[in-house]
């Protein structure tokens, strides 16, 4: 099976070569800098690392300033916090003015478990891809998170990189490249085509091995690490070429990536049966992650499912 | 203490008559804006923008010029005045605020106006942005200052408080503070709304080094300056109390002028109070 790594880890290391790399490099906390794992990149450079304790509205604002100034600022906490309780602040100082901040968060989705619906932030990216200028990334796993930390880094204007808590399945090499903009084929197929975003890639690939060795079904794995902008092009080739599409996210179905990817597909020539996993419009609750993933209908059988659904509307 | 010649005092007060007639005839044209606010603030922005600040209006993006966030972003017809008085941008410009197509937007924009350092509109957020400003200079070496000019009813606002702290924190004595207290807010007086005294000792108690001027005095407006430089590890805010809609005697202490522009009438009577006598056509 997969190795298991953690993304926010990848995050933190990035972050550190990064600031070897450019000086320009600054990182804003809001306490929760260890789990966000930004303290590394504290510990090298403390006079570029700023912790403004519980206070994400002002730590926007304050990463607002450093951009306005020639920073480029990786702006990191919890993905409730980063959207929800900065919302107005990330919409007025940082998106409209399109300021190169990073807004790097941690501990997305339902995933985060014990916490409970507080903490499980399932609505950000809906949040944050609906900001105009605002562009948003959900790394697959660890070499993603690494890959794409660099990538934002060099790409000018703001960025929503979502991460996750726990430790997830290793399922990209280390050497690919990584495109912000691009999705990457994991797996050829021709059936149906399962698209990922973020933890979800992985179960998608467990689905599409299910679907291979019990129905002789051959579907096709994308990995939609950008969600804003959409691989339009790649998904439409997708509708074209398999006749069929089944989305995953851990969020809430509604906004989401599969919703984006809905608008792609009807507005293009390829009106193919699709199916949406994610959670449902509510709130999450306390459970192991794995518990929850199963009772929010997160799981490769879900996605299994859908595509059977998707095959008998085709 | 020497202060200001008084020469020197009349011209900023010529200026700010200036801007003053800029406000009231550019919010006339648009229909609509924030006359008040904005004349209380005229002084204090003259006064930066032609005394104290360093600053090149040939060279907007100079990156060692002195900040500004206008904080009450409502201002800008006076941010705006002061910049194009100053060579950013020609004052017949100033006659397009708030249309459409216009370099000039409703609130300030650093995208599209030349001369405006931050994006402000949304109360309560120019301290932190003004605070992460400070903190950078600090980073690079550079001896530029920040200012911000906050609105009294703006200091109501949760994240004030957060970036109090946290200027505070940070020591950021490169960072100060113009707090317009013109006493009003769109719903009534900021202490009936929701009163914000005492606002002396709450900043004091937050760690900052805290002045109180008359905010239309040109002389007072600098020599708070002067005295906030000579303080070390500490941010300044400068209450300065000042008269919403100052300069136009049926807007003085009026709410009705908070988010309203004058009319054709009213025009006319703000041009002649402001000694405009031929209408000032641009």
């Amino acid at each position: 099976m997969w190795e298991m790594a953690k993304q926010r880890d990848a995050y933190g290391e990035a972050l550190v070569e990064l600031g070897r790399e450019r000086d320009d490099i600054v990182v804003v906390g809001a306490d929760l800098c260890g789990s966000c794992r930004v303290t590394n990149f504290g510990d090298e450079f403390p006079e570029r690392m700023f912790n403004t304790g519980i206070a994400e509205q002002n730590m926007t604002g304050v990463s607002a300033g450093l951009a306005l100034s020639g920073k480029t600022v990786f702006s990191s906490t919890f993905a409730v916090f980063a959207t929800g309780r900065a919302y107005d602040q990330v919409r007025q100082s940082i998106a409209y003015p399109e300021l190169d901040v990073k807004i790097v968060s941690t501990h997305a989705g339902i995933t985060v478990g014990g916490d409970g619906a507080s903490h499980q932030m399932l609505e950000d990216i809906a949040l944050m891809r609906v900001l105009p200028n605002m562009k948003v990334v959900a790394p697959a796993d660890y070499h993603e998170s690494r890959k794409a930390t660099f990538a934002v880094s060099e790409n000018e204007g703001p960025f929503y990189l979502r991460m996750g808590r726990s430790s997830v399945p290793i399922v990209t090499e280390e050497e690919t490249s990584f495109e912000i903009g691009e999705a990457s084929v994991l797996k050829e197929g021709s059936d149906v085509t399962l698209i990922g975003t973020g933890i979800m890639v992985s179960e998608c690939l467990k689905a599409a091995e299910m679907l291979n060795k019990q129905e002789d079904i051959d579907a096709r794995v994308l990995n939609m690490s950008t969600i804003k902008p959409l691989d339009e092009k790649s998904i439409v080739k997708s509708a074209k070429e398999t006749g069929g599409i089944v989305t995953a996210e851990e969020h809430v179905v509604s906004q989401g990536m599969g919703s984006g990817i809905a608008q792609v597909l009807s507005e293009s020539d390829y009106h193919v049966p699709m199916k949406r996993v994610g959670i449902p419009n509510v709130f999450g609750e306390s459970g192991e992650s794995d518990e929850l993933m199963e009772k929010y209908g997160l799981t490769a059988e879900h996605i299994v499912e859908s595509a059977h659904d998707v095959l008998e509307r085709r | 203490m020497p202060g200001l010649e008084e020469s020197r005092v009349e011209e900023l007060e010529e200026i700010a008559r200036r801007v003053r007639v800029h406000i009231v005839k550019s919010t006339h044209e648009a229909g609509s804006g924030h006359p008040g606010g904005s004349l209380s603030a005229t002084d204090i922005l003259t006064a930066l923008y032609f005394e104290i600040m360093d600053h090149r209006p040939e060279e907007p993006e100079w990156p060692k010029r002195d900040r500004l966030v206008l904080s009450k972003g409502h201002a800008a017809p006076a941010l705006y005045g002061v910049l194009a008085e100053s060579g950013y941008f020609p004052v017949e410009e100033l006659m397009t605020l708030r249309k459409l197509g216009s370099r000039l937007q409703g609130h300030p924009h650093v995208k599209t106006t030349p001369g405006v350092d931050a994006s402000t509109g949304s109360l309560g957020q120019g301290l932190s942005i003004a605070s992460g400003m400070a903190l950078a200079a600090r980073l690079d070496r550079e001896s530029y200052r920040v200012f911000a000019i906050c609105g009294d009813g703006e200091i109501q606002s949760g994240q004030i408080w957060e970036a109090a702290m946290f200027a505070s924190h940070n020591k950021l004595d490169n960072l100060i503070v113009f707090l317009d207290r013109n006493k009003l807010q769109i719903d009534g007086s900021t202490e009936e709304v929701m009163s914000i005294e005492p606002i002396i000792s709450k900043w004091s108690s937050f760690g900052w080094h805290v002045l109180e001027i008359n905010g239309h005095d040109m002389d007072q407006i600098v020599d708070a300056v002067d005295r906030a430089e000579e303080v070390h590890g500490e941010p300044t805010i400068i209450v300065s109390h000042t008269i919403k809609g100052k300069g136009v005697p049926f807007m003085e202490g009026s709410l009705a002028f908070h988010g309203k522009a004058a009319n054709d009438e009213q025009l006319e009577t703000a041009l002649k109070a402001l000694g405009e006598n031929d209408g000032g056509d641009y």
